[in-house]
């Protein structure tokens, strides 16, 4: 019970990384991105070939791997995002969905389409027990970095000037440009920012959510769930989100089995009907 | 305007013109010249009406679905479902699959009156989803991820047993396509067809001048999930196969590429988007097999980035003259 608990926690806080950076997106500049989960996976892949192939030590590849993916993100931001940003919402659709087919098939041509791990290092594989619950040392420092990385999100956003700035931009972004904030390079930061996390979600979660070239499509839903549930306009509604989500989805999948994603969708869809701004944002 | 002359006006904007006459023929006429391509055709003809499907949800009620395959997969479990259990008559089955999913989209049309773009999407993709994992857990009914077997569809009206050269397929699909069309055609012209057009165009001052928005939004994305339905029962009927495949999610993104390439809003522009993509798909997966979803996502980009009004607008241009005669 315990277990399955804490399983559902280290699940939730991956899931947690990976869509904080689609909120931006979506929430702040109005732009419906499906493709956010691509750059999980350029995380995720990009964490097999320095760890399996180049022996980085996993840890030392983390960083590693979010560059590389805020990298991706930053490029694709500039060349074609920027694009799209004042297009339909329609427009958007293809466009990310368009990205999607081509990574998918990108990666499957480059790495074939069979699952990948990354290869973990010894202490991590370990597993001790607390107050009768079986923990995984791999799942304990998923938890530890991913509540790290949100308590500075938070903090970020709510002490520094930059998360002033964010605010303003997210609460009207006209009056913050008239005010002398450069909305777009804020965006062009934050979306870096956010694939970046992506990226090391992908990586960091490689062995529990499964890395294969499908895997934006699946997870598509999953991080557009944790944004609908959560709104988009605080890093506390999808962060609750993500835990519930993670915690929902790992204990059916232990109780109920044969039921299996089942639930979550019709979960979601009865929130989306009472309440279609979100379960925790505010009115 | 009186009403007789407002019964004027749209009678004008109804009447044929000679360019869809010329359409249809050749349509028509594919089946004797190219009996090679039956089989091709066939899935032109579904996916065209898929595709025309979608149209009335996007095109004319402007709502985004990424779950449009929900419908045609409930029309094509409902036929494949019928004709196991024995009751193999096309047409009933056509008639059964398109109630079927014209009854879901009824009952789902609730669900995206209200909220943003976003939240229709979500609400047609978990739609889509819900459906998929039901028909993917409910073995019994369905047969899970081996798909449908056992399906014995009969003749069509009794007298045309469908053969291995898609030959009889292609004609029924036509067929029903075109009986379909010219139903839809009808209707968009009619002031029920029109109040929609209203409702896309400004919501406020639709209701503003008397039209029930929420009811032809309702009536409009039944009457879609219902033409998407036959299409899917179409589809199980020709192939006598119903796999989950009909309910994935790349149905629901192919439809909208196919919709988007021939243009949205125009009735045709799903006809000529299924034709184009068809040919598009058989010409590039016979050249790399694998990665027909690369070149796929590519003209999607490409599409969107370039601007669709700029690619597209000469048709609709044209279309534009042509229905100004």
């Amino acid at each position: 019970m315990l277990t399955i608990l804490f399983d559902g926690i280290a699940y939730g806080m991956i899931l947690f990384v990976l869509a904080v950076g689609l909120s931006v997106t979506l929430g702040v500049m109005n732009v419906i991105n499906l493709a956010h989960g691509t750059f999980a996976m350029v995380g995720g892949y990009a964490g097999v070939v320095l760890v399996n192939r180049w022996g980085v030590p996993f840890l030392a590849a983390l960083p590693l791997v979010a560059l590389v993916a805020a990298a991706v993100g930053l490029l694709l931001e500039r060349t074609l995002y920027v694009h799209v940003y004042a297009k339909s919402h329609l427009d958007q659709v293809l466009f990310t969905i368009g990205l999607v087919f081509v990574s998918v098939s990108v990666v499957s041509w480059a790495a074939g389409s069979q699952v990948v791990f990354i290869q973990l290092p010894e202490f991590l594989r370990t597993r001790f027990t607390v107050f009768g619950a079986s923990i995984g040392a791999y799942r304990l420092l998923i938890i530890v970095i991913c509540g790290v990385l949100a308590l500075v999100l938070q903090g970020v956003l709510a002490r520094t000037r930059f998360g002033a700035r964010l605010r303003a931009a997210v609460d009207d972004p006209v009056v913050a440009r008239g005010m002398g904030i450069d909305v777009a390079r804020l965006f062009m930061v934050m979306f870096a920012v956010g694939s970046g996390l992506a990226g090391l979600g992908g990586a960091l979660g490689a062995e529990i959510l499964g890395l294969d070239p499908s895997f934006p499509l699946k997870f598509m839903v999953y991080l557009l769930i944790v944004l609908t549930v959560g709104g988009g306009s605080s890093i506390t509604g999808p962060f609750c989100a993500a835990l519930l989500l993670g915690i929902a989805d790992v204990a059916g999948k232990y109780y109920l089995p044969s039921v299996g994603a089942f639930v979550i969708y019709s979960v979601m869809l009865a929130v989306l009907l009472v309440r279609p701004q979100g379960l925790f944002a505010p009115r | 305007m009186t009403v007789g002359a407002a019964t004027a006006v749209l009678a004008r904007a109804g009447r044929w013109r000679w360019p869809e006459v010329v359409f249809w023929v050749a349509a028509g006429a594919s089946w004797f010249v190219l009996p090679e391509q039956h089989l091709l055709l066939n899935e032109i003809c579904i996916l065209g009406l898929f595709t025309l499907s979608l149209d009335l949800v996007l095109g004319f009620a402007g709502i985004i679905s990424l779950g449009h395959a929900a419908f045609f997969g409930c029309g094509a479990y409902i036929a494949g479902m019928l004709a196991r259990a024995g009751y193999g008559d096309p047409v009933l089955g056509l008639v059964a699959g398109g109630v079927g999913a014209g009854v879901l989209g009824f009952a789902t049309a609730f669900l995206v009156l209200r909220g943003s773009d976003l939240t229709r999407l979500m609400v047609t993709l978990s739609v889509s989803l819900v459906l998929f994992e039901l028909a993917n857990r409910l073995t019994f009914l369905t047969g899970g991820a081996d798909g449908l077997q056992g399906m014995a569809v009969g003749a069509v009206l009794g007298r045309f047993e469908f053969d291995i050269f898609g030959a009889v397929a292609h004609a029924y699909s036509l067929v029903v396509l075109f009986v379909l069309f010219v139903a839809i055609r009808w209707i968009m012209a009619s002031p029920f067809g029109v109040s929609v057009r209203a409702v896309k165009g400004n919501r406020l001052r639709a209701a503003a001048i008397g039209i029930p928005v929420n009811a032809r939004l309702v009536g409009i994305y039944a009457l879609a999930a219902l033409y998407a339905g036959v299409a899917g029962a179409l589809l199980a009927q020709t192939t006598q196969f119903v796999s989950l495949d009909v309910l994935a999610f790349h149905r629901s993104a192919e439809v909208m590429l196919t919709l988007v390439i021939g243009g949205t809003g125009m009735l045709y522009g799903g006809l000529v988007g299924a034709i184009l993509f068809k040919v598009a798909q058989d010409t590039l997966s016979n050249l790399t097999p694998e990665y027909w979803q690369f070149w796929l996502g590519l003209i999607f980009v490409a599409l969107v980035v370039v601007g669709r009004e700029r690619v597209f607008g000469w048709p609709a241009a044209l279309w534009a003259r042509v229905r100004g005669r």
